[in-house]
């Protein structure tokens, strides 16, 4: 399974909820599969999903998953760290991971030879951090948002792309319609 | 009042909820000022782009945010500022700490100081340099301008303006 096929099978999961996601192909493919004003597309900034996903969560009540890349998590190390030490209950960071920069070309990254992001996680000191396989991340999302605890889950799964428009809103309108839709479930 | 209370209370007045820092000697005493403070949520980042993602979550989310930073960051978060807080119209006050200028000990400071202004300038960040403590009085007003504008706002705080406060 490519991210893609990962991301076909979570829809059923996370459609109603509030979602950050990943800047390039996993925003795009997101958007294409099913868009919603629940989702929040990073249009650029690479590496800040899951700070701004982290952020996000401290401040409101309503469950939060941000979906982020190796390459993403890699850009952005110092985030694990921070996300350990100021846990969000509501908080879930999906990493899809690939070994692979996607976006720019399936260039690898290190996440697909000798680095565990999962064992980096752990050794920040975030203390829900689950690796599963493509096949089982919608079980482990699902589990995820049943349990009231902040839960790392790093998705590893095939390298590779579908073909997918960019992404034609305009950022502020993204940003208004997500905020709309954030205020709403904390009223 | 201490200089370091006059701007968390601003903050405060302001709804500022969640404050990120990246230290600098110079704001060492509003970072303790800020940790204390019962109406902010402060969560240190390890680098002012993280920071900056955090402050537009915590936005998102219904909390007003602000960081607080050295002029040093301007260079590691152009791309943030630019793709990030403006391209989504988030309003973020930027308290920095001016490193470089009159009275620093430290000589490669001033390198990054002679191109804070003109950085600044060229992103459309309005910009604000506190020099004397009375420049403090406009803080209030600057960051009700950031949040009614929905800007990245930059005031830059020297070491006079420090060493008089």
């Amino acid at each position: 399974m490519i991210r893609s096929d990962v991301l076909k099978t979570l829809i059923p999961i996370i459609s109603d909820q509030l979602v950050v996601s990943n800047i390039g192909l996993p925003s795009q493919e997101l958007h294409l599969l099913d868009d919603q004003p629940t989702n929040f597309y990073m249009l650029g900034t690479m590496g800040l999903s899951s700070s701004i996903g982290l952020g996000l969560a401290l401040a409101q009540k309503a469950k939060v998953i941000a979906i982020d890349g190796d390459g993403s998590v890699l850009t952005n190390f110092g985030t694990l760290p921070t996300i350990a030490n100021n846990p969000a209950d509501n908080f879930i960071l999906l990493i899809i991971d690939n070994g692979s920069y996607g976006s720019t070309g399936d260039q690898p990254t290190y996440a697909g030879m000798k680095t565990s992001l999962s064992k980096v996680a752990e050794a920040c000191g975030c203390d829900n951090v689950v690796e599963c396989s493509a096949d089982d991340t919608a079980a482990a999302v699902k589990a995820a948002l049943d349990g009231d605890k902040m839960t790392i889950i790093v998705s590893k799964c095939e390298s590779g792309n579908i073909k997918v428009p960019v992404i034609d809103m305009d950022a502020p309108v993204i940003r208004h319609r997500f905020m709309t839709e954030v205020s709403r479930r904390n009223a | 009042m201490s200089i370091n209370q006059k701007i968390v209370n601003d903050f405060v007045k302001n709804k500022i909820k969640f404050v990120t820092t990246v230290p600098c000697k110079q704001l060492a005493g509003v970072i303790d000022e800020i940790e204390a403070s019962k109406d902010i949520y402060h969560i240190p980042s390890n680098k002012e782009d993280e920071g900056m993602g955090l402050c537009a979550g915590a936005y998102m989310g219904g909390k007003r945010s602000a960081i607080i930073m050295q002029n040093t960051a301007i260079g590691v978060t152009i791309n943030t500022l630019v793709t990030l807080i403006q391209y989504y119209n988030i309003p973020l006050p930027m308290l920095i700490s001016y490193r470089g200028e009159i009275g620093e000990p430290v000589a490669c400071q001033v390198e990054m100081a002679v191109h804070t202004k003109a950085l600044l300038d060229q992103l459309n960040i309005p910009t604000y340099h506190f020099h004397t403590k009375s420049d403090a009085d406009e803080l209030d007003a600057i960051l009700n301008h950031s949040f009614m504008a929905k800007k990245p706002v930059a005031i830059l705080t020297d070491a006079s303006f420090w060493q008089g406060a």
